[in-house]
């Protein structure tokens, strides 16, 4: 399961993750493995999405949230 | 200005940075460019406790030593290049008391270069208030540094901050933080060697950074790629373990040293603004409100003070003229260097205005929702959420617009903004555009409501967005990206705007705009100076001589006699001789030479054409009724056929001209100091004027 599956609301634990450039960008904002991660918003028209992760917002597009495994 | 020591400010973004640089330097700063980048470079001063005084860099704010832009690299290039006017001896690095995570992940790189830090812990009255249990002292101690905790929106703890600067260390003390060896073993060893560094972290940096470190030579950094490939280095690996071997260690510090409550206050906020500002009808509909309003107002609180200044330079030339003798020397003076004076400064009320809304949306947190809004929209035409703000500024000019994409990271995605931003309906092109529309499209309504000149005006304002939408998409396929796009954002938590961070980014945007694209705007419009007031041979005595026969100066007045002069001279200047020049070229789109001396006059800026019309067809005004503008274009007939020189066919193909044509001197010297590259500016150009006469010949040729 990946972060862009889950709804707005619902909360995953940071697993892994399918791109090497992006999760080195993702690591330093915070969002690291073990990492518990809420959607908080989608935006109108569907993408990007808004997460709540390690103590703060953080928006990122939809093909982003899909390299993101979840445990 | 002598400094006793330097200080470089560090932090993330949204960390009120630049709030804690006004505090502590008041009004006592200067803004420059890093050398070789348009990178803004602010350096402050202020006087410590004891008597020194120090020099205060304010750096780029960054999530981590790794940029993922341009101005992102810059931080580490000042922190690491020794022995320069820049290189720092103390750091400040400041901290989101409200979000110490995250920010401390700089922290322990920026440490790890072993010069000496002190810690400014910002936000201290709002992680109170959100319940936030830091225990400053120890944290401090584990970490071996001073903090320092401090409002700097209330201006509190900047004392103490001072005091902890002048007492600050020469030598390095803070702890280690990680292994830093262990990461990279074998190859931050021969680095070391080579580049003879005894701090494993900048050798590592290095490792990474080389190809775009301007300190290195072409030989070190061949040197340390060969090393690369022999120690079998991968950049991304070696950064994916280095955050999570600092976030580890972050985890453990913070694990007894703060203690959070589950959802912070300010957060619980912030959320219920969000759920209505980025709602899917209510977040698009206040959106448009506030652009409207944002919209208005550059207009409407522009046009007191740009009034003043234009009177300002009449007045200063009017002055001149009765202090000086007449003569080339003071025309040029006057009509050259004083008219291109007054062609920048009345710039400044709009840029001043836009720069306001611009800095208040960023300051309040709004300006990241509006690009997390219209990013999926924006994306489809090349373009980024980020595009928004400087393509509805190109409705009040396209000048601090384009100084504006400096927020978009991603390279191509901040070219095709700046490239088309100026298709976009500026204010200058209004004059025009109500001059032709009063001329030729008659003043009723249609369907009850609209008004036709009305409605011929918004065309021309939505043929404006529409044509540098299709120009984004098209230059999508043209441009080649140069880094992988992404768009991972920080949302920050709703603040209230801090007045005096507004007032300062006014000041500097209109100081650098003066600085920056003035030089080239005097210097054109001299140049236009010279072309339409000297004329080949001796054309100029000629015109001269023949209106000092009684003929003239009996039968007229003296002011009509000075226009008739006026006229003749200028028709005979280097200008209308281009004008007759280039007539063969624009005759395709309905343009006389007259008119062709006015699109090269406007190419100091749009609004000249009205000017220029004036002048050029004052023939027949007298002394008692001067006919406006618009009654003489009215009344210009062709000489050959007799009819109206302005019909519905000509004006609207000016029009069209005058809405892609690249007219403004302005634009072009702002394009090339964004870009630092004259092929931007001149493809720009290129591509205008095609896209213009194209249009141009078309619509004359459709409504001939």
């Amino acid at each position: 399961m990946t972060l862009e599956q889950l709804g707005v609301g619902e909360t995953g634990i940071v697993k892994e993750f399918t791109d090497l450039e992006m999760s080195v960008k993702l690591m330093e904002m915070g969002c690291l493995p073990g990492e518990s991660v809420r959607v908080s918003r989608i935006a109108p028209l569907g993408d990007p999405i808004a997460i709540h992760v390690s103590g703060y917002q953080l928006s990122l597009r939809r093909f982003e949230a899909s390299t993101i495994i979840l445990q | 200005m002598k400094a006793d020591i330097r200080v470089a400010l560090v932090g993330n973004p949204n960390t009120g940075k630049s709030t804690l640089f006004n505090a502590l330097t008041g009004l006592n700063q200067k803004i420059g460019n890093f050398p070789g980048v348009t990178v803004d470079k602010k350096i402050g001063y202020t006087q410590l406790p004891d008597g020194r005084r120090a020099e205060i860099i304010d750096l780029p704010g960054t999530y981590s030593l790794y940029p993922k832009s341009r101005d992102e690299s810059i931080v580490f290039s000042v922190l690491a290049e020794k022995a320069t006017e820049l290189t720092p001896d103390l750091i400040i690095v400041i901290l989101d008391a409200t979000n110490l995570k995250r920010n401390l992940l700089l922290y322990t790189q920026v440490a790890d270069l072993k010069i000496p830090v002190i810690i400014a812990l910002n936000m201290i009255d709002l992680s109170k208030k959100a319940g936030i249990d830091i225990d400053i002292n120890k944290l401090a101690e584990k970490l071996g540094v001073p903090i320092i905790p401090v409002s700097a929106r209330k201006v509190e703890g900047i004392g103490e901050l001072k005091t902890a600067i002048s007492y600050a260390n020469k030598f390095a003390l803070q702890q280690e933080s990680i292994d830093v060896s262990a990461l990279a073993p074998g190859i931050i060893e021969s680095i070391s060697k080579e580049i003879d560094t005894d701090n494993p972290y900048f050798a590592l940096q290095l490792a990474h950074q080389h190809e775009t470190l301007k300190f290195l030579t072409p030989a070190q950094s061949d040197r340390i790629e060969e090393l690369e490939k022999e120690h079998g280095f991968h950049s991304q690996k070696a950064q994916a373990s280095e955050t999570i071997a600092r976030y580890n260690y972050i985890n453990d510090l913070l694990y007894d040293t703060v203690k959070t409550p589950v959802t912070a206050h300010d957060e619980s906020i912030s959320n219920k603004i969000d759920k209505v500002l980025t709602h899917k009808v209510f977040g698009f509909i206040i959106f448009m409100g506030i652009l409207l309003f944002m919209f208005q107002s550059i207009f409407a609180w522009s046009e007191y003070p740009m009034s003043l200044i234009e009177g300002l330079f009449v007045w200063i030339e009017g002055g001149l003229r009765t202090l000086l003798p007449a003569g080339p020397l003071v025309n040029l003076l006057i009509d050259g260097v004083v008219a291109g004076l007054s062609g920048v400064m009345v710039f400044i009320p709009q840029i001043a205005i836009l720069f306001a809304f611009i800095s208040i949306l960023e300051d309040t947190g709004y300006m990241s929702r509006v690009t997390f809004m219209m990013d999926k929209i924006m994306r489809k035409v090349g373009l980024n959420g980020k595009s928004v703000v400087p393509l509805i500024g190109g409705f009040a000019c396209a000048v601090p617009s384009i100084m504006s994409t400096r927020t978009i990271e991603n390279w191509k995605d901040r070219m095709i903004t700046i490239m088309v931003t100026p298709l976009v309906a500026c204010s200058a092109r209004l004059p025009v555009y109500t001059l032709l529309i009063a001329l030729v499209v008659p003043n009723r309504n249609v369907w009850w409501i609209f008004n036709l000149q009305g409605l011929a005006l918004t065309g021309m304002y939505v043929l404006s967005l529409v044509s540098a939408v299709v120009v984004a998409y098209v230059m999508k396929f043209i441009l080649k990206a140069r880094e992988r796009g992404y768009f991972i954002m920080e949302l920050p938590v709703y603040r209230m705007p801090r007045w005096n961070n507004v007032l300062f980014s006014m000041y500097e945007r209109s100081k650098t705009f003066v600085l920056e694209a003035g030089k080239v705007i005097i210097a054109v419009s001299v140049i236009l100076w010279v072309l339409s007031s000297y004329g080949p041979g001796n054309r100029f005595a000629n015109i001269e001589k023949k209106y000092q026969q009684p003929q003239f100066t009996k039968t007229m007045t003296p002011d009509s006699l000075t226009r008739m002069i006026s006229t003749e001279k200028l028709e005979n200047s280097y200008a209308g001789v281009l004008g007759h020049v280039i007539e063969p070229v624009i005759k395709p789109l309905g343009f006389d030479w007259k008119i062709g001396i006015a699109l090269i006059t406007s190419f100091a800026a749009r609004e000249v054409f009205v000017g220029t019309m004036a002048t050029i067809y004052s023939v027949e005004g007298d002394a008692d009724r001067i006919d406006s503008v618009q009654d003489k274009m009215r009344n210009a007939k062709n000489p050959n056929t007799g009819k109206p020189v302005f019909n519905l066919a000509v004006a609207f193909s000016l029009m069209m001209f005058y809405a892609f044509a690249m007219q403004c001197a302005s634009t072009v010297a702002v394009v090339y100091r964004e870009t630092k590259d004259w092929r931007w500016p001149a493809a720009q150009f290129v591509y205008m004027t095609a896209l213009a006469y194209g249009a141009a010949f078309l619509v004359y040729n459709l409504l001939k």
